[in-house]
């Protein structure tokens, strides 16, 4: 074997407890997800609680199950940093949107 | 005094970690992110690209829907199921997300046992989250069967804002294709594995290269991107 791969399969050698730990989080996480909506929550606090375990479930995806948490940290920041700036390009929709309901709500007069 | 001579590939192994590593990495005169296989890098990449689309495809249906002055259907309500003369709100969707959420664990326990090149259980492993992913795509048809029956489609629905059809079509669409190629994906690379193709280096068909068990971590990383984006869609499709 190559030098590379013996490397990173000795990298990759993790007990499978650890996997097993994740599985049940990101179940516990989906289902506390589940229940904000079968409980009914509305307002800032739904949505403070479903992108705080969205950020978490992705996070313990990416981070153990794709092995990123012991990547290189030159692939680490080649990832992980251009879908963050995505959420310029979600800023600068939000904003047309409302530009765009507003027209609507003008020359149409229906309200949402 | 001259340091001996030491060969490149061992050379590759001394590169810096952290902050020095990585400046290390991206001044590199040879290639960027050592001791990361092309074929890892490249997955990598094509999933940042595939991140960005469906991203896109998030964006548009946040613009379509925040835009609208017709009322959006509650998703809350339309992926409900009659459960024993009750409705149970998104239901459905919570059983598909368990269903996606136990194959990415099943990978990433086949993952493992490919590093330690047990071809029994990582073959196994990885025809059970096929098996979850042939699963999520059948409750998948399901869904749109029943939805296609109410009268939605791409242009319209009996519940309000017409682009909830075109939204839910092409952000669940694209989504179960990427699960169906990525069952295809699992079945190729497990057969290879169960075969032994890894350990006696057998060329493959198309590319008449050697394999090696890296590729198991590799459809690794494509199904759990899979699994990541349905969080996303969960979240931003399915909650709000």
């Amino acid at each position: 074997m190559a030098p590379v791969e013996a490397h990173a399969a000795q990298q990759q050698h993790h007990p499978i407890k650890l996997y097993l730990v994740v599985w049940g989080l990101l179940f516990v996480l989906s289902t506390f997800s589940y229940l904000v909506d079968y409980v009914g929550l509305q307002g800032y606090l739904r949505w403070s609680l479903i992108l705080i375990f969205m950020v978490l479930k992705a996070g313990l995806i990416v981070a153990v199950f794709m092995h990123m948490a012991w990547e290189r940290l030159a692939l680490i920041y080649a990832i992980l940093l251009p879908p963050l700036l995505v959420l310029v390009f979600v800023g600068m929709m939000v904003s047309e949107s409302t530009y765009v309901l507003l027209t609507r709500l003008l020359f149409f007069g229906a309200a949402p | 005094m001259s340091a001996p001579l030491k060969p490149s590939s061992l050379e590759t192994l001394s590169r810096p970690s952290g902050l020095a590593g990585l400046a290390a990495d991206w001044a590199s005169d040879q290639r960027a992110f050592k001791n990361v296989s092309w074929g890892k890098a490249m997955m990598w990449i094509f999933l940042l690209s595939d991140t960005f689309i469906f991203g896109c495809f998030l964006i548009a249906y946040m613009s379509a829907r925040m835009a609208t002055t017709v009322p959006w259907p509650n998703p809350s309500e339309v992926f409900a199921l009659e459960i024993g003369g009750v409705q149970v709100p998104l239901i459905l969707i919570a059983i598909m997300t368990f269903v996606l959420i136990s194959s990415s664990g099943t990978m990433a326990m086949a993952v493992n046992y490919g590093y330690r090149r047990d071809r029994k259980k990582t073959a196994a492993l990885m025809l059970l989250t096929a098996l979850f992913g042939a699963t999520f795509v059948g409750m998948q048809a399901f869904e749109w069967s029943k939805l296609i029956a109410e009268g939605v489609r791409p242009w319209g629905n009996p519940w309000g804002a017409a682009q909830f059809g075109s939204t839910f079509f092409m952000i669940t669409g694209f989504h179960g294709t990427h699960v169906t190629i990525g069952v295809i994906f699992l079945l190729i690379i497990a057969r290879k594995v169960w075969r032994g193709d890894f350990d006696t280096e057998r060329r493959g068909f198309f590319t008449s290269r050697k394999g090696h068990y890296e590729i198991v971590e590799i459809t690794g990383l494509y199904w759990h991107f899979v699994d990541l984006v349905w969080v996303f869609i969960f979240a931003f499709f399915y909650l709000w």
